[in-house]
């Protein structure tokens, strides 16, 4: 029986042909589909999961420790929910943020949800990460962030009295290595899922929108007001966003260039990628510098306060009059709509919080 | 017993998932590739032209392209017998984002003369009922109170207007649509076939599908972007016109076996 078992493992590898383990560690783990919402089966593509990554009960377990844990921290005082915490939806509620050491950095968290629809994989505002198990390198290793070193996070994962065995139960007998503590940290991550707002239960025909709501979605989907549907998805892309970069207007020169920093090309300075507009109601501050406290700042800069550059969205309208000019009711009822997309069942799901 | 089955079943599986096609072809067929190249009439244009105002149009106002993309359906081999061989489906060209830009259909053609290889611009009007996961995905859909269904092109940029200011246009190809809201109404389509012509296809064949990004704004309609620049999506009027011009924008560049 054991001998089969190995030869099945043997076989698996042969068939994946490729180099990656992750086929020896399906074998000792067991798998977790992702719970895909219904809007997004219908209507989205499957989420990315790297073949090298596959979703495990015993990887996504030890990633939600690892995420809880503040001994990925050099001082032991923050872990990644220090700044991306559940009650806001996986960001925070404070412009930006201190690391360990009070130094505060220059960007708004971003909220953690859908990652796995993010089919260009390019992360951070910027775009410079490229996938997610990558992008969990940096934090820990980030001075003005958790400001530790992977050497000695790989250490006292190794000396702790439970994540040895619980890297074993998730990839097998191997040592420790950032890259599994990183697989792991990715896999929770992916089930950070958000698809159950007013809005989705009214798309599969359990909810009504009020009227104002109803006004407010002809807003946001119509080219001669809001015109928000270009960037910001529709209910056909129920991610609420397009997962691009684009100037939206905030500013005629640029303190953070944004992508133009990690392309290096002029014509990307001050491009930011699009935010899902799911889950607004739990993470103001808004934009990548978390300058605007409320929606109605937010609306208010798209109707209004638009700044002109040489980088600016051509779909960007009428930025000599500030913007789209939305007239008052307009404004009221697209707030309304946008919060229908927010879902409290993600703030409250157990799987989710320590 | 049971055992055996299993290995047996994964050495097969093994074999036939890393071994190459060892089906014998045959059948007098080639695989075809549509390349997909654009240009400024004499210019070859790719997104590393894009975002400076390089372009003059044909009513003189200078201009950027920052954002291309378009969705073909349909492709088409015609016989002189009057048998069509119709490749089902879509593909969506994005120059901005370099993908897309070749188009490998599954089927096989035929090899022989064909007096004339076609393709839709944008999607029938029964194509564009349809739920489409990709299209969906990368956000290319039309409002429910245009009438739903997808975008047939988004061109955007800006231009010089005639206070010499610089401008955003939103060149966006849909279903042309009246009485926006509930109850669309649709005067005229606004789909178009393009007919590149005759191709000889002997063995592997590439056809190079060109768009003059210049047409759109030229013939037969000279494009004034002080006037038509944005929100041309509810105006059905502009949606003919892009659709009228559209017709000269595709050729037939090399066809390479
Ligand atoms: C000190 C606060 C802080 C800590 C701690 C932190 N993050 Fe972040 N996180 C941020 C900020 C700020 C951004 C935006 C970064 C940027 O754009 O440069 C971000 C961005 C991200 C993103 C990109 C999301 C997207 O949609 O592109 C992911 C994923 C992420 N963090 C995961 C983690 C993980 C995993 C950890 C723990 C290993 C962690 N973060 C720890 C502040 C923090
Ligand atoms: C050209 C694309 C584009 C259009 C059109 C657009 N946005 Fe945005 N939106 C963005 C980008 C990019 C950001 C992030 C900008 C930044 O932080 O620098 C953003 C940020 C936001 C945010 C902040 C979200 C957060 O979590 O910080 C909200 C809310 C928002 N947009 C709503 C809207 C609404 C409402 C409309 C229509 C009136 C709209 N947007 C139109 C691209 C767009």
């Amino acid at each position: 029986m054991k001998r089969l078992s190995v030869l099945v493992l043997l076989v698996c590898l042969a068939w994946s042909c490729s180099k990656d383990d992750a086929a020896a560690y399906e074998a000792v783990s067991t798998p977790l589909p992702l719970k895909i919402p219904p809007v997004f089966k219908e209507n989205l593509l499957s989420p990315i999961i790297p073949n090298s990554n596959p979703q495990t009960i015993e990887g996504v377990a030890l990633g939600k420790k690892l995420f809880f844990d503040r001994i990925l921290s050099g001082d032991e005082t923050q872990s990644c929910a220090t700044c991306h915490s559940p009650q806001h939806a996986f960001s925070d509620s404070t412009p930006t943020s201190a690391g360990i050491d009070g130094d505060f950095g220059t960007r708004n968290v971003m909220p953690l949800f859908n990652l796995a629809w993010n089919y260009g994989e390019r992360f951070n505002w910027d775009g410079s990460e490229l996938s997610i198990e990558r992008q969990a390198l940096t934090p820990v290793q980030n001075p003005i962030e958790m400001h530790s070193n992977w050497d000695d996070v790989v250490s006292k994962l190794s000396n702790h009295s439970e994540y040895p065995t619980l890297f074993e139960n998730a990839f097998g007998a191997f040592p420790i290595t950032k890259t599994l503590t990183t697989k792991a940290l990715a896999q929770f991550e992916r089930t950070l899922i958000s698809g159950n707002s007013k809005f989705d239960k009214y798309l599969l025909g359990d909810a009504t929108l009020t009227p104002q709501e109803q006004n407010g979605l002809h807003v946001f989907m119509d080219e001669a007001r809001g015109d928000c549907f270009h960037c910001h998805g529709s209910p056909n892309n129920p991610l609420w966003t397009d997962n691009m970069f684009h100037n939206n207007g905030l500013d005629s020169s640029f303190a953070d260039l944004g992508l133009g920093a990690t392309t290096g090309n002029p014509s990307d300075n001050g491009k930011f990628k699009s935010p899902s507009i799911r889950n607004l109601a739990y993470t103001a501050p808004y934009m990548h510098d978390g300058r605007f406290e409320t929606i109605d700042e937010v609306i208010n800069h798209y109707s209004q306060g638009l700044q002109n550059s040489s980088s600016i969205d051509p779909l960007m309208k009428k930025i000599n009059q500030g913007g789209v000019q939305l007239i008052p009711q307009d404004k009221t009822d697209l707030k309304a709509f946008l919060l229908s997309l927010s879902d409290p069942s993600f703030l409250n799901n157990p799987e989710f919080i320590n | 017993m049971k055992n055996s089955y299993t290995l047996l079943l994964l050495v097969f599986v093994v074999f036939s998932s890393c071994g190459d096609d060892l089906d014998d072809n045959l059948k007098a067929s080639a695989a075809t590739q549509f390349k997909f190249t654009h240009q400024w009439n004499a210019l070859t244009v790719s997104s590393a032209d894009f975002n400076t105002l390089q372009f003059i149009n044909a009513n003189g106002e200078e201009l950027s392209v920052e954002r291309l993309r378009y969705l073909i359906s349909e492709v088409t081999f015609t016989r002189g017998n009057g048998e069509d061989i119709v490749i089902d489906g879509h593909h969506l060209i994005d120059v901005t984002e370099d993908s897309g830009l070749t188009y490998t259909p599954e089927l096989e053609i035929p090899t022989g003369f064909y007096t004339n290889v076609s393709f839709t611009f944008g999607l029938n009007n029964e194509a564009n009922m349809q739920n489409y996961i990709d299209l969906n995905s990368v956000s290319f859909n039309v409002p429910e109170m245009l009438g739903g269904g997808y975008h047939y092109m988004q061109m955007d940029g800006k231009f010089v207007n005639s206070a010499a200011e610089e401008m955003g246009y939103n060149y966006h190809a849909i279903r042309a649509v009246d009485n926006v809201g509930s109850n669309p109404t649709f005067p005229q389509d606004t789909f178009f076939t393009v007919n590149l012509g005759a191709v000889n296809i002997a063995s592997e064949t590439i056809v190079e599908v060109k768009m003059n990004i210049a047409e759109w704004f030229r013939n037969p309609n000279v494009w004034d972007l002080n006037v038509l620049n944005s929100v041309l999506m509810p105006n059905s009027e502009a949606q003919i016109l892009m659709s009228e011009n559209g017709q000269s924008v595709f050729s037939l560049g090399t066809v390479t076996p």
